[in-house]
């Protein structure tokens, strides 16, 4: 069996029960608190929200041995400041918003340690459009109806309900396993590219039969320009006009995650976490849930085209898109540590205590 | 109402069912009849279910439960409906203060429907209103059932900002804004029942299916009940409605 080394720092704690505490010093563009979102209150009114690339967010959490479903950081193009004030694990996954850690590039898509008074900055955007990261322990702020996503325009959940700021403290909850044993998780993360022209797949929509052939036509075979109008409500999007038989209004009714909408004036919608629960717009068809990150991480200027599957095939492309993640998984979990070999170091007159972990792979 | 009720995929994980094309109130009744007899079914998969005017958004996880077999056990839940007895619809009292700083517009609702303030007032608490379906905002109900005796055009300029707990009429609607938010609606009065705390037990106080009535308190009235609604205790009246009794207005 082949064996990997991994090295770590020697960890001051080395229980379990470890509180982590971090201080935003950099809003970044739109630095929100998110988890999986808010179940069972649509017929409430309340939006789901949570985030937007459920797949990049899943892997921040198994990377760093959390439970899936554990609140993350999100961030949108311009990724924030974050002071470590205690040791931990985080990791960071999603588009690429070239992370560094006191002005050193760091991995992606890899459980990191971190010590007090670490530094995590981001400097331009390489892939992508969103970031999660990740922290040992998930992020600890309260439940509201069941969930820790923020809903800006309903001031919702979060940390007060708002985008973080220079200045908020945010608590890190109690890792599962000794921070030890986390650190150097890593995935090869081949499942998703991030490319500025995306093809998403499609079901059919609720009203497909409220547009005519030709605008159908339209639709599946022209290729449309994400608009500035993108946030994580919907994404308008720029191209062919795709022709109603009689008018884009209906009478409200629900809207799925990925659903896309076609008002009077035949510029598709996608309609995304943050959308209202209800809606009164013709939908041409619907994201299928595996295309849904990639139109997450997609921004203004990327170009997307629409083709159509049957709901079979959507399915089974789910399926085989969780087998991959619970291999991945799988991985981390059974990492197993086989033998530590602690060294002291002394390189260039500097003192270095490193630790060496034989784990098994 | 559709003779035959339209299965409609939506998404992967979402389909609807779709009962007509139009607001009724026999259509929402179906609705009302589904939405309890899928919950009492608990099928394992079904997610979320999302009431709207006309149809039943069913969310589930492709994971658990197959697009067909899911389809089938809908179709043949359908099927049993009429075996199903529901439970009479409740209806919710909302205390109301109508008039003066509470509701700016009355006076302009009065004058559009040539009626006094207090007969605007007796007319818009004697209606029993079905809350078709919650959106917009968390809470906001979309209200079916006033008297067009009452009916005045929205606002020409929005308000900027409106207190939640105002009550308001648009065309021949009326609602209660269940958060501050802007908006158009002529303001008549205002609760002070909170129809959306995010801290409550029960987050949002009214549920799709059931009835509204507007009960007029003075401001004693107010500070009695006031210090039960500050301290989450305060219960709305709610008793169900009498059947076959059509809706008043």
């Amino acid at each position: 069996m082949m064996e990997l080394i991994n090295v770590n720092p020697i960890l001051k704690h080395k229980g379990v029960g470890l509180l982590g505490k971090i201080k935003v010093f950099k809003s970044g563009l739109l630095t929100l608190i998110q988890d999986k979102g808010r179940k069972g209150y649509q017929q409430y009114g309340v939006p789901v929200s949570g985030v937007m690339d459920d797949f990049s967010y899943r892997i921040a959490n198994v990377l760093v041995g959390n439970h899936e479903g554990e609140a993350v950081i999100e961030s949108t193009l311009v990724g924030p400041g974050i002071e470590f004030l205690e040791e931990g694990v985080m990791a960071i996954t999603g588009g690429n918003l070239s992370p560094e850690i006191n002005g050193k590039p760091i991995p992606m898509w890899k459980s990191i340690f971190v010590k007090p008074g670490d530094r995590l900055n981001f400097k331009a955007i390489k892939t992508g459009c969103r970031s999660y990261i990740a922290f040992a322990g998930g992020i600890d702020v309260p439940k509201i109806m069941g969930s820790r996503a923020t809903y800006t325009r309903g001031n919702i959940g979060g940390y007060e309900g708002r985008a973080l700021k220079s200045g908020d403290m945010i608590h890190i909850g109690e890792a599962d396993k000794p921070l030890r044993e986390l650190v150097g998780n890593w995935i090869h993360q081949e499942i998703y590219s991030y490319s500025n022209t995306v093809e998403a797949r499609v079901v059919p929509g609720p009203q497909e039969d409220a547009f005519t052939d030709e605008g159908i036509h339209t639709f599946y075979n022209s290729e449309y320009a994400v608009t500035n109008e993108c946030d994580r409500m919907g994404y308008r999007l720029t191209g062919d006009k795709i022709q109603h038989q009689d008018g884009g209004d209906i009478i409200s009714d629900g809207i799925a995650m990925g659903a896309i909408q076609i008002p009077g004036h035949g510029m598709p919608i996608i309609m995304m976490a943050d959308r209202q629960t209800t809606g009164g717009y013709t939908k041409i068809a619907n994201v299928i849930a595996v295309d849904l990150p990639k139109i997450a991480q997609a921004k203004p200027g990327d170009k997307i085209v629409f083709k159509k599957v049957s709901i079979e095939e959507a399915h089974s492309l789910l399926k085989e898109v969780e087998e991959k993640i619970s291999n991945l998984k799988q991985q981390c979990i059974s990492r197993k540590v086989i033998k530590t070999r602690e060294f002291n170091l002394k390189i260039n007159g500097k003192a270095y205590a490193v630790s060496v972990d034989e784990i098994k792979s | 109402m559709y003779n035959k009720t339209k299965y409609l995929i939506a998404g992967d994980r979402a389909l609807v069912m779709e009962f007509g094309n139009c607001i009724s109130e026999e259509i929402n009744e179906k609705i009302r009849a589904m939405t309890i007899a899928i919950e009492t079914k608990n099928i394992e998969g079904v997610v979320e279910l999302v009431p709207t005017y006309r149809s039943l958004m069913v969310h589930y996880n492709p994971l658990i439960i197959e697009y067909t077999v899911l389809l089938t056990t809908l179709q043949a839940l359908e099927e049993e409906l009429e075996n199903i007895e529901l439970p009479a619809p409740q209806i919710i009292e909302i205390p109301t203060l109508y008039g003066g700083d509470y509701g700016p517009d009355i006076e302009t609702v009065a004058q559009h429907n040539a009626l006094t303030v207090e007969e605007v007032i007796q007319t818009h608490t004697s209606g029993e209103y079905l809350i078709y379906m919650l959106g917009f905002t968390p809470g906001f109900p979309y209200l079916g059932g006033m008297d067009k005796k009452i009916a005045t055009p929205r606002l020409q300029s929005p308000r900027t900002k409106i207190k939640g707990g105002s009550v308001g009429i648009a065309g021949s609607q009326t609602g209660i804004y269940s958060i501050d938010s802007p908006g158009g609606w002529q303001l008549i009065g205002w609760t002070p029942v909170k129809l959306y705390d995010e801290n409550a037990e029960k987050p949002i106080l009214l549920k799709a299916g059931n009835y509204i009535k507007f009960k007029e308190i003075d401001e004693k009235e107010y500070k009695r009940i006031a210090p039960s609604i500050n301290d989450g205790t305060y219960q709305c009246k709610s008793y169900p409605k009498a059947q076959g009794g059509g809706v008043i207005g």
